[in-house]
């Protein structure tokens, strides 16, 4: 199957990605021969094959359930794009 | 002096050849009249360098040295410095000064190596050719008109031009294995889970491994040492004991079992590189090894399966740059929407965008189990392959890549025919394994890089390996015409 102008302007907007109007023909070729390339799993019967989805089969390794970390906030806030008494600064959500 | 190797450079500073400090001025003096042609380091830190340079010295004069104490290096600008900009080579990035080490860089700190600065890269390490760096190209230099491969391309310019004896890399795809065959120099991807992810900046966390590269496997060993080893803070870190990587380098290699796998040498593979491999298969044989023809039957599903699952948690894990807490801002947002879209849109680059849509294709309603799930069969299909052969001989060996480095701007415009650069490397990341590169001839005046390809935590026997072939060969001494040492 192949994507077209709408269908790239919406895996983009999932994406939460603006891209220009005068890029849509270049992304939807590019996507399309990557996902041509990707279709020659098609072909292969996978049929009972467990999916691999960590190299050693490990799950996921649980701690305890304490306090390890000690507050950054000012830290790890100096780095954000705009911050008031602590908080993260968004444009306004609710009218 | 700039043609040593670590191991000799350590030798040095034991005997007072010199001191840490005369050597981290002597490399950044370096860096700073030559790295324009290169375009290897985004960030030197020069002042922390001379920093650490002095605290080595007070260390080793109080008796305090361990092996890589007052060494320089230098770090793919993935991994996160404290209070230096962590870029991932992104304009989404720019403005990123790290709050924390990375767990491989705090480790290599702790002992006592000097930080001389953070190398180019693909943005977000996904590339083949470091042509999608924010930053411009890194060369090879070999020939600078030439891509020094990617995504690690910066890390592996900066060793191959003798501007740091060594640097750290990260490997999803071949990011540590490709660049360092494109540039003659070494580089070994560990098995996936020894080497802390705390601290990289993700890509795709499956399939994310950091290494060492340097011109020797034994700097590679020296520098494994440090980096290696269990960390609560990495999720998917192995839970094993640590070992001397440098223990078994001089085992002999009698009795040594190769496998060549025939799909590795079809007629897709440059005549050049396929002399040169088969040249180095000769030379194990003549170490005592014997060879056989092995077959790992789904080596071209590597490709498609690897280009769904590393988009699929690309797009999820770049999900986190959104304008808020931290990275590239977009202008004047009128809403919250604006701001994610347009702050990304802006902050990532044609690559990444390409990629994270990919992902989300890949992962969207209706179409997981046609992608995903299929691309994970496949992965298990080919980890099966791998592990029926390692089952019958001791190494996998074969070409790293299937042509030697190609010229800039030749791949750019068309991602496929950059994707299928990877075939050779790729399998290893989709199944787990560790891998080395190591030179083993030129073509044409450009490095070839050999693969060898062990069984899980098998890093001792492949640096033992690699270490044997370079006590035979000298190609890893080989230094690009130009170069001056």
């Amino acid at each position: 199957m192949s994507l077209d102008r709408s269908d790239v302007e919406q895996i983009a907007h999932l994406a939460r990605l603006q891209i220009d109007a005068a890029d849509i023909d270049s992304y939807s070729d590019s996507l399309n021969s990557i996902l041509s390339l990707v279709d020659q799993m098609q072909a292969t019967n996978t049929e009972g094959v467990e999916p691999l989805a960590h190299p050693l089969d490990a799950v996921q390794r649980l701690r305890a359930d304490e306090v390890t970390e000690t507050n950054q906030r000012e830290a790890l806030q100096a780095v954000a794009p705009a911050t008031e008494e602590g908080l993260f600064l968004v444009p306004k959500v609710i009218e | 002096m700039f043609d040593k190797t670590l191991a000799e450079l350590a030798q040095g500073l034991e005997r007072g050849d010199y001191s840490s400090t005369e050597l981290t001025q002597a490399y950044l003096q370096r860096i700073n009249m030559l790295d324009s042609q290169y375009n290897s380091f985004i960030t030197v830190t020069e002042e922390q360098a001379l920093a650490q340079a002095k605290a080595a010295d007070e260390a080793r004069a109080a008796g305090n040295s361990g092996a890589l104490c007052g060494l320089p290096i230098a770090h793919k600008d993935l991994f996160c410095t404290q209070g230096v900009r962590t870029s991932s080579a992104s304009k989404m990035l720019d403005n990123f000064i790290s709050p924390y080490d990375a767990t491989i860089v705090s480790r290599l700190k702790n002992a006592g190596t000097v930080t001389l600065g953070k190398l180019n890269m693909d943005e977000f390490a996904m590339g083949s050719s470091n042509e999608s760096s924010f930053y411009g190209p890194a060369r090879n230099p070999w020939n600078t008109d030439c891509v020094p491969g990617g995504s690690s391309g910066g890390s592996a310019a900066a060793v191959a031009a003798r501007l740091t004896p060594a640097a750290t890399g990260s490997d999803t795809g071949g990011s540590i294995r490709q660049p360092a065959a494109l540039c003659g120099i070494t580089g070994l991807k560990p098995t996936y889970g020894r080497v802390s992810r705390y601290g990289m900046i993700a890509f795709a966390s499956s399939l994310d491994q950091a290494g060492p590269m340097a011109q020797t496997a034994e700097d590679c060993g020296m520098i494994l040492n440090a980096m290696a080893g269990f960390d609560p803070m990495d999720s998917t870190s192995a839970e094993r004991d640590m070992e001397d990587y440098t223990a078994e380098l001089n085992k002999p290699l009698a009795g040594l079992k190769i496998g060549l796998p025939k799909e590795y040498f079809s007629a897709a593979l440059d005549a050049g590189v396929a002399e040169q491999v088969r040249n180095a298969v000769a030379e194990f044989e003549k170490l005592g090894a014997t060879v056989k023809e092995v077959s790992l039957p789904n080596t071209e599903l590597s490709i498609p399966a690897y280009y769904i699952i590393a988009p699929a948690e690309a797009s999820s894990n770049l999900s986190r740059f959104d304008g808020v807490r931290y990275g590239y801002r977009c202008d004047n947002p009128v809403d919250l929407e604006d701001l994610y879209k347009r702050s990304r849109g802006e902050g990532f680059g044609t690559e990444v965008k390409r990629r994270i849509m990919v992902g989300a294709y890949a992962l969207s309603a209706g179409y997981y189990d046609a992608y995903y799930n299929k691309a994970q069969q496949i992965r298990r299909m080919i980890q099966q392959d791998f592990v029926a052969v390692l089952n019958d001989v001791d190494v996998i060996m074969g070409p790293t890549t299937p042509h030697p480095a190609f010229k800039l701007g030749e791949k750019s415009s068309d991602p496929v025919s950059m994707y299928m650069e990877d075939i050779f490397t790729l399998s290893l990341n989709l199944a787990g394994l560790p891998g080395i590169s190591v030179p083993c001839g030129q073509t044409n005046g450009l490095p070839v890089g050999l693969q060898i390809i062990g069984s899980y935590f098998a890093e001792s026997k492949l640096l033992n390996i690699a270490h044997q072939f370079q006590q035979a060969t000298d190609w890893h001494k080989q230094i690009p015409a130009g170069v001056e040492v």
